[in-house]
């Protein structure tokens, strides 16, 4: 017998009795405003939130990293140093200084920003680059974890990933370390999806 | 083979005082977090009981959920291998390497795979196997397995990592500094995630209604280890498995609240499809899980996330560290599961507990891990498992219990003893309540006779 069925015999042969699967609610609450709550949980989990009316992403970006060299931007809304399409090599984004992202939506209980390989390209960028800037629409923003699930993108999406502030560890002591293998900050601006890239 | 002893191992432990008192200090910090995530969410106790309802619906129907999951990756273009046991797991892991000519894999923390001892398996072969999570690293540099199941590096206080780096990966000698230290971590992987021909991820749940799994870091490790390299190995065992999506949230909400006290890890990732051009393979494995099922007051613990909230909250883990569990799996956890992998081995894992039941009622899933430990211990008693002095301890105190003037008298001779005995008589290999700590005064008067005095009716 191959290993698979003898596998699922001995799960056949031993399973407990049969119980039944419960229905998950949404937890839905009205509450505080999702924006509020989504800045607040941001922070909490180290990310940064980009200062208001700053004017256009670019600005934004040179005000916030005035030293970065190499820019490498997922999104038509900014045109970065280093071009990015599909066929990118992930390695080809070791000596990147800042990645420029717009997540799909965010979620207001975690502060997590949506990205999947449409809005990453390469999904790399959001690891190997030394910073992330995520744009995210500002309406764009659900109550909790389980309308989050709900949104289809995730049974279309091949890697769907919900990022919530920077990479982090308190391996060492409980010491809390941003930038341990993954981005050193993550900073999210709240910036209206264009009108434009919003019919694509 | 001898079964572990837990006990001796942990005197080592309790000698190291600063250590001991760090361990202490630093778990119940991670269990008073997890309070006040647990109790800023008003539905937390409903969430557990979804939780448990879940795993136990999934569970019941195991063999259907695990044929819906490996039909819909195969549908995404993911390959999927079934490994009985540990030894088939690791020569399937060698052979898809192998077939790619794969010399060097990062992989993030999986406990599945330190459960097959995988890394030497590939070492011997000539793979290079680099653990790309902090505390992992730290303990595969050290040649120590992890001593918790999250933190697996919880034990070492920030001198002894120095010195682990310092001799293994060229950091500056002396250099205590967090940041110094998790920097030259960063700057010494970084080249082996861009080399590497592999990546493998563990699997903290897997979805059977589209064959998606779900990995949860806060590194980004596991993201670098299956988003860079053209090969992604992710290894499973058949309990990750969860029906639909929807169940999902119910377990993200609660897995890192209940491990890290924070609301959510921060990366949460879905593998569902293969990147284009790159080849994705799903190892399912067993190794005693299909037989724990089977197993009428233990197939419980298959419900197990893996958050570790069991092991922050216990006492005696706190006090005697993870590695004097001489097991894969440590803490209450450890103590349930360990016994079905070996019971001679870890026959005296069931008495590290003070049966508090603590450990149950932070578990997300709601296992009833107190209640299991003691049902060990009558497995243990049944199958003549029991050390002759803890044997013959329970003989007499069964006698003298059963018998109320016995046990009267019993008390007050203990009590004159404890008085008036020298030290030697009452701190011997007889009485391990002894060693590392003081016995506790006995109380001047019983409650019997104090009863007796103040509240008999006259």
């Amino acid at each position: 017998m191959s290993s698979r069925d003898s596998i699922l015999a001995a799960v056949r042969a031993n399973k407990p009795a049969t119980s039944p699967v419960p229905a998950v609610p949404l937890f839905e609450r009205a509450s505080r405003p999702l924006l509020d709550q989504f800045q607040e949980a941001l922070v909490s989990m180290g990310g940064k939130l980009a200062p208001h009316s700053v004017g256009d992403v670019d600005t934004l970006l040179r005000s916030l990293f005035p030293d970065a060299c190499v820019i490498c931007s997922a999104t038509s809304e900014l045109r970065g140093t280093l071009p990015l399409d599909g066929a990118t090599e992930p390695a080809a984004l070791a000596d990147v200084d800042v990645g420029v992202v717009r997540a799909a939506f965010g979620v207001a209980e975690t502060g997590s920003v949506w990205l999947s390989e449409e809005e990453l390209k390469v999904n790399a960028l959001a690891y190997l680059t030394q910073h992330l800037l995520v744009l995210l629409d500002p309406t764009q923003i659900v109550g909790n974890l389980h309308e989050a699930y709900r949104d289809e993108r995730f049974r279309s999406a091949r890697y769907a990933v919900l990022v919530t502030g920077p990479s982090a560890t308190a391996d060492i002591e409980g010491v809390l370390v941003h930038g341990a293998q993954g981005v050193r900050s993550l900073t999210v601006a709240m910036v209206p999806r264009p009108a434009a890239s919003r019919a694509t | 083979m001898r079964p572990i002893d837990h006990a001796e191992a942990s005197s080592h432990f309790i000698e190291a005082k600063a250590h001991l008192e760090f361990h202490d200090r630093r778990l119940w910090d991670l269990r008073m977090k997890r309070d006040r995530q647990a109790h800023g969410i008003p539905e937390w106790e409903e969430l557990r009981n979804l939780a448990s309802a879940i795993k136990e619906h999934t569970l019941s129907h195991l063999d259907e959920y695990l044929e819906q999951f490996e039909a819909q990756a195969r549908k995404n273009g993911a390959h999927v291998h079934w490994a009985r046991d540990a030894g088939e797991h690791n020569q399937v892991v060698y052979d898809i390497l192998s077939a790619h000519g794969a010399k060097t894999l990062v992989k993030s923390k999986s406990m599945l795979t330190e459960e097959c001892d995988m890394r030497p398996y590939l070492e011997k072969r000539d793979i290079e196997v680099i653990e790309t999570d902090l505390g992992e690293r730290i303990q595969q540099l050290d040649d120590e397995p992890p001593s918790h199941i999250v933190v697996p590096a919880v034990h070492k206080l920030r001198g002894d990592v120095s010195q682990v780096f310092a001799r293994t990966i060229g950091s500056e000698p002396g250099n205590n500094d967090v940041h110094y230290l998790a920097e030259a971590m960063r700057r010494n992987t970084r080249p082996y995630f861009l080399k590497a021909e592999a990546g493998m991820t563990g699997a903290n749940f897997a979805v059977a209604e589209n064959g998606s799994f779900v990995v949860c870091t806060n590194e980004g490790n596991a993201d670098l280890s299956a988003n860079v390299p053209k090969l992604h190995i992710a290894c499973i065992g058949i309990e990750k498995i969860i029906p639909k999506l929807e169940h999902l949230a119910v377990f993200i909400r609660m897995l890192s609240r209940s491990a890290l006290g924070s609301p959510i890890t921060q990366y949460t990732s879905h593998f569902h499809a293969p990147r284009p051009g790159t080849e994705l393979h799903i190892v399912l494995v067993d190794n005693g899980r299909s037989q724990r099922l089977g197993m009428k007051d233990f197939w419980y613990s298959l419900k197990c996330i893996r958050c570790g909230a069991c092991m922050n909250t216990c006492p005696v883990y706190r006090r005697s560290g993870g590695l004097s569990y001489g097991a894969t799996y440590s803490g209450p956890i450890g103590i349930i599961i360990d016994p079905a992998f070996d019971l001679r081995k870890y026959s005296t894992l069931p008495y590290a507990s003070t049966l508090n039941g603590s450990c149950t009622n932070v578990c997300p899933v709601k296992i009833n891990i107190h209640e299991q430990i003691y049902k060990w211990r009558q497995v243990m008693a049944e199958r003549n498992q029991l050390p002759l002095v803890k044997k013959e301890a329970i003989r007499v105190i069964g006698k003298v219990m059963s018998e109320p003037r016995l046990y009267r008298a019993a008390i007050s001779a203990a009590g004159l003893a404890f008085e008036h005995l020298p030290r030697f008589a009452i701190y011997n290999w007889l009485n391990p309540w002894g060693r590392q700590r003081e016995v506790p005064e006995p109380p001047k008067q019983s409650f019997r006779s104090w009863y007796i005095e103040n509240r008999r009716p006259r």
